[in-house]
C-alpha cells in the first residue's frame, strides 16, 4: 500500500540524491571494512587457538 | 547537502598525513615486534583519531573560519556541513577510534590517543587557540603525540625515545606556525585570534621563531648524540637544522616589503620538510642499522 501523499514533504533534488548516494556508499564500506579489520586482528591474535575454548 | 568530499575535508587530510608518517615512524622504530595488520590497526586508528580532532575543531571554531580567508571555504563556514552533523561525525568517530585502539592493540596506545584528542579539542582549541598568544606552543603537544602513540602501541609503554619524537615535533611547532602567521596575521586579526604577530607584533614574532629553531636544531640532533639513531640521521638532522637556523635567521633579519614575506614563505615551506626528513632519516636510519647495513 502506498503512503498517503503529502504535498509539504522535502523532494530532494538529483544531486541531493547523488551526495546521500556516495555517503550511504561510503558508510557501508567503513562498515565492512571494519568487520574485516576485527576478522583479521582476531585471526592474528588468536590463531589456531580461536577454536580451543572450553566446552 | 554534504558529500563524502565535505566529510573527508572534515578529517583535515593534510594535518593526518603527517601525523599518520610520524605515527608510522614511532610504531617501526619501537623495540619488538608488531604484526602488520595490529600495525595497520593502530594506524588507522591514530589517523581516525586526528581526523577526529580535526572535525571536532572544525565544529567550535566555524565562526573563526568564516572570517579567515585560509578557512571559510571549509565545509560548515561555506554551509555544506551543518555544525551538528560535524560534532557528531567527530564526537563519534573520536570514541570508536579510541575504544578499536584500545580493544585491537592495547590500552595504554589507547589512553594516549584519547588524550591527544582531547588536549586538540579542549585545551587548545576551546580554552588556548582564543585566549593567549602561546596558543599554538602549547597545543602544539596535541600534534607531537602521534609518533608516541605509534611506540605505545608496540610496545604498551613509552621510554626516552618516543620523548625525543615528541620533542621534535613539540619544538619544531611555533616556528613552523608562527611563519604561517606572520603570512596571514591580517585574517587572525580580523577573526581575533591571538597570535602572537597579532598580539606581541612581527618583531616579537621574528624573534621567538629565531629562539625555537635555536633551541630545535641540537635537540633534532639528540636521538644521534644519544644512541638512539646513527649517523645517517645525524647528518640528515644536521644539515636540516642548520637550513632550518638560516631561514629562521632570515625571518629575523628581512623585516619589510616582498623579501619579508618571501623569507616567511621560506621558512613555513621549509618547516614542513623538515619533520618528514628527520622521521624518513629516522626510519632509513634504523632499517639499515637493522639490516647491518650501517652501524
Amino acid at each position: 500500500m502506498n503512503a498517503p501523499y503529502d504535498e509539504n514533504r522535502i523532494v530532494l533534488t538529483d544531486e541531493q540524491v547523488r551526495r546521500r548516494r556516495g555517503r550511504s556508499i561510503a558508510i557501508a564500506l567503513s562498515l565492512a571494512l571494519f568487520v574485516v579489520l576485527v576478522y583479521a586482528v582476531t585471526v592474528v591474535k588468536l590463531g589456531p587457538g580461536v577454536l580451543v575454548r572450553p566446552l | 547537502m554534504a558529500g563524502v568530499e565535505d566529510y573527508l575535508a572534515l578529517l583535515k587530510p593534510r594535518v593526518m598525513s603527517l601525523v599518520v608518517f610520524t605515527a608510522l615512524v614511532g610504531l617501526l622504530v619501537a623495540p619488538g615486534h608488531v604484526h602488520p595488520v595490529i600495525g595497520f590497526t593502530a594506524l588507522l586508528c591514530i589517523a581516525i583519531g586526528a581526523g577526529a580532532s580535526g572535525a571536532l575543531n572544525m565544529w567550535y571554531d566555524a565562526d573563526i573560519d568564516a572570517v579567515m580567508t585560509r578557512t571559510k571555504s571549509r565545509p560548515i563556514p561555506a554551509g555544506r556541513v551543518q555544525p551538528g552533523e560535524a560534532l557528531a561525525f567527530g564526537a563519534m568517530l573520536a570514541v570508536f577510534s579510541v575504544a578499536t585502539l584500545g580493544v585491537l592493540v592495547n590500552w595504554f596506545a589507547a589512553a594516549l590517543l584519547a588524550f591527544t584528542i582531547f588536549f586538540y579539542v579542549f585545551v587548545y582549541t576551546m580554552w588556548l587557540k582564543r585566549s593567549t598568544p602561546q596558543n599554538i606552543v602549547i597545543g602544539g603537544a596535541a600534534g607531537a603525540f602521534p609518533p608516541m602513540i605509534g611506540w605505545a602501541s608496540v610496545t604498551g609503554d613509552v621510554s626516552l625515545a618516543p620523548v625525543l619524537m615528541f620533542l621534535i615535533i613539540f619544538l619544531w611547532t611555533p616556528p613552523h606556525f608562527w611563519a604561517l602567521s606572520l603570512l596571514k596575521s591580517d585574517d587572525y586579526a580580523r577573526a581575533g585570534v591571538p597570535m602572537l604577530p597579532v598580539v606581541a607584533g612581527h618583531d616579537e614574532t621574528r624573534r621567538q621563531i629565531l629562539i625555537y629553531s635555536l633551541i630545535l636544531a641540537p635537540v633534532g640532533l639528540a636521538p644521534s648524540l644519544l644512541g638512539f639513531a646513527g649517523i645517517l640521521y645525524g647528518v640528515v638532522a644536521l644539515a636540516c637544522g642548520a637550513m632550518m637556523l638560516m631561514l629562521a635567521w632570515r625571518v629575523y633579519r628581512d623585516r619589510k616589503g616582498q623579501p619579508a614575506v618571501s623569507a616567511a614563505r621560506k621558512l613555513f615551506g621549509f618547516s614542513l620538510l623538515y619533520v618528514f626528513l628527520l622521521f624518513a632519516a629516522l626510519l632509513a636510519d634504523y632499517e639499515l642499522v637493522s639490516l647491518g647495513w650501517l652501524r
